[in-house]
């Protein structure tokens, strides 16, 4: 049988379905205090461990390292700098974007991690530039990561 | 003894079972986790490899769920190894923790078990659709329970037993679990509401099926020259049984479990057990429906086939009784969160044999437990002995 | 457990709270299709069931004829050495009226599902399908005789669903 030479799945005898799934994902409960925090305060959290002295950004309940309970928050601010990025040119269903969208990874002075997010208002960057990240209004935000509407380069 | 040491279990910890819980998969595994810890008495860095059981990705909703769970399991830069066989998870990852220490490659590892079934929306039977053949069973509709309704009323059939006899498991699971402080459906009802309760696939009806749920449970296995150092009380891991049947579950009579007969005679070859009714105090066999408890307590050869109904009807199950069964509620009273529902059975067995379990402490010197877990599509079985 | 143990951790959530957006969340739906190869032994079974016959594979060294076909045996773990038709007659093996649907919706009328054990095959060898043309399931019992009923030739597409339901056969069950 000349089965082996076929790469389409659609040729050979097959049955198509799907697998039906809607999700519906808690925040978690430093998540929770973390996006509250972004939505009602326009604030960028990160947790710091009292044993290694790490400061996680997003911030967690626990220290990865040593497993110590993380109880103090620190306010690190809005502005960071592109540890690296991309320039996305398609779309989660693998479909071309009109226009190519800057992905980076933005880190926060002192503390460990970063966020991933949208670079707007330029259409170039660098790794090393300074941005800052650029809210949506007040009434806009769902206590999402998309509260945060890019980042932009610091003026 | 098979192995270059022995292994003991010297902590656990467990998280409120619930249907839906804030925690994201990784905070309840470092909750379970660090109780666990704290239990034995040990930090973080004395703990050398991790194993994490956890079912499908699909109930949580994030692809490679292993890896995601990883760091709330303390296994930042360590060796890890994600297990999953189904429900039978609970039970096989403190068996492939067993394995870690008892090769001798490591000195202590870190078992934990998490499932966050609350994300899949609106309800997690979604989840389950997919594990049916997709071309041969899906089409025809299938739903879940449709399994264990067939499989219970083959059990029925065969050993003629009614639904009265069955609904008794229910009455104690549920009660017991009223002791039980992470319980969520702990309950006193009677027969009659059993019987009375919403039919959803005959003979299955509501109160014969436990909820699904959020949790996770944990463990802190060592070798045998760290148990004495850290603890007056370990509780040994003296046998270990694996064993999994065909996903052709419709060419077999499903009326008794041969695969978790086999992974009981492994587990107890391995612990010298010779005549398990008589040296076994206390079982906690899975649970997630009543018949099951019968269906299991037959497989693990604690009574003969076809007698567990009896046995249960006459007492000699409950808490007080010659062979208590499930004194912790069982998945139908506490939870039934996949992977951590076996792991608490095993936690279960830890306390009792320790003297720590509190109000559902049972009575007399119990010195020998087993805890089994099954899974997948009606086909695996995983036993633990536990001894002190 | 701890008589030392105070406190459990686990902050309930109930289903309202995230209804009603006092608990934030983040919603998401995968985008996941799947075209599945049948494989060599059930396209040609699907194959079978668009002509109307239901065909088995036989293995020599255990004796089973095997339903559904399958290329090796699992028990000898040899590949399988033939194929043979089996009837589209049987006996229930077990079986369930659920009111509950695939999507766990609620039914006013069950569908019955069993497992039907094939006269041809080997013993114990089921499939699962629907019971259909009962008028009232608590008259049905295991050990009971069934028979496929078919879609018309021109409606079959090679499907498990070429057979819409078994219906019980009118002669004297043996149990």
């Amino acid at each position: 049988m000349s089965i082996e030479k076929i790469t389409n799945p659609l040729k050979t005898r097959h049955w198509l379905g799907n697998m039906e799934a809607h999700y519906v994902y808690t925040l978690g409960v430093a998540g929770e205090r973390f996006f509250k925090e972004l939505k009602e305060n326009g604030r960028i959290m990160g947790a710091k461990c009292p044993r290694c002295g790490i400061v996680y950004v997003p911030p967690r309940m626990y220290c990865e390292k040593c497993f110590a309970k993380l109880e103090e928050w620190v306010d690190v601010g809005r502005k960071g700098v592109i540890h690296t990025f991309t320039i996305a040119t398609l779309d989660i269903d693998g479909k071309k974007l009109e226009k190519p969208e800057i992905y980076a990874l933005i880190k926060f002075e002192g503390a460990h991690g970063g966020i991933i997010h949208k670079i707007g208002e330029t259409d170039t960057v660098f790794i090393g530039m300074k941005v800052e990240a650029v809210l949506k209004p007040f009434e806009e935000r769902k206590a999402s990561i998309n509260d945060i509407a890019y980042f932009r380069p610091v003026k | 003894m098979y192995g270059k040491k022995r292994v003991a279990i010297v902590g656990a910890g467990l998280t409120l079972f619930r249907r839906r819980l804030k925690e994201t998969g990784k905070e309840l595994a470092y909750e379970a986790s660090k109780m666990a810890l704290d239990a034995a008495g040990l930090e973080l860095k004395d703990i050398q490899s991790v194993v994490l059981g956890t079912a499908p990705d699909a109930f949580d909703g994030v692809h490679m769920k292993g890896e995601y769970l990883a760091d709330g399991a303390g296994a930042y830069h360590k060796p890890y190894t994600r297990v999953y066989v189904g429900g039978g998870t609970g039970v096989f990852t403190p068996l492939a923790g067993w394995w870690h220490v008892a090769s001798g490659q490591f000195d202590s590892c870190l078992v934990v078990c998490e499932e966050k079934m609350s994300s899949c929306y609106p309800h997690p039977q979604y989840a389950f659709t997919t594990i049916f053949d997709p071309i041969l069973e899906r089409p025809i509709g299938m739903n879940l329970i449709w399994i264990f309704a067939l499989e219970m009323h083959r059990y029925m059939h065969k050993h003629n037993v009614k639904k009265e006899q069955i609904a008794l498991v229910s009455v104690k699971n549920k009660r017991n679990a009223l002791d039980h402080p992470c319980a969520q459906l702990a309950a006193n009802i009677t027969v009659e509401d059993v019987l009375n309760s919403e039919i959803m696939a005959w003979p299955v009806q509501r109160l014969d099926v436990s909820p699904t749920s959020d949790g996770a449970a944990a463990a802190v296995l060592v070798s045998e020259d760290v148990a004495k150092e850290i603890t007056d009380n370990p509780v040994w891991i003296d046998g270990v049984g694996w064993c999994i049947d065909s996903t052709h579950w419709t060419n077999r009579d499903l009326y008794y479990p041969d695969y978790v007969e086999y992974a009981a005679r492994m587990a107890y070859k391995m612990a010298g057990i010779k005549n398990p009714p008589k040296e076994i105090d206390v079982a906690e066999p899975y649970d997630p429906f009543d018949y099951k408890e019968l269906h299991h307590m037959e497989g693990l050869l604690l009574c003969k086939k076809g007698e567990a109904p009896k046995l249960t009807a006459e007492g000699v199950t409950q808490r007080d009784g010659d062979l208590p069964i499930n004194p912790s509620g069982g998945l139908l009273g506490v939870g039934n969160p996949i992977a951590a529902a076996g792991m608490m059975k095993v936690c279960e067995i830890f306390w009792q044999l320790r003297g720590e379990a509190g109000k559902r402490q049972i009575p007399g010197d119990p010195r020998t437990g087993v805890a089994q877990a099954w899974g997948d599509l009606m086909q695996y079985g995983s036993v633990i002995v536990l001894r002190r | 457990m701890s008589e030392k143990v105070k406190h459990y951790p686990g902050e309930k959530v109930k289903s309202e709270d995230i209804k009603e957006g006092r608990v934030p969340t983040e919603k998401f739906t995968p985008n996941a299709k799947y075209a599945w190869s049948a494989g060599i032994a059930i396209s040609r079974f699907l194959e079978e069931l668009k002509n109307g016959r239901i065909i088995a594979s036989t293995c020599s060294k255990c004796g089973r004829i095997m339903v559904p076909p399958r290329i090796y045996c699992e028990l000898c773990f040899k590949p399988t050495d033939g194929w043979t038709y089996v009837k589209d007659t049987g006996t229930i093996n077990t079986f369930s009226a659920s009111y509950l649907a695939a999507d766990a919706s609620r039914l006013k009328e069950p569908i019955i599902v069993a497992i039907i054990d094939l006269d041809g095959a080997s013993e114990g060898m089921g499939i699962i399908h629907k019971i259909g043309e009962v008028e009232d399931w608590k008259q049905l019992r295991i050990g009971m005789k069934v028979k496929a009923v078919w879609k018309p030739p021109e409606e079959r597409e090679g499907a498990i669903t070429d057979i819409k339901y078994f219906k019980p056969i009118k002669e004297a069950t043996l149990l």
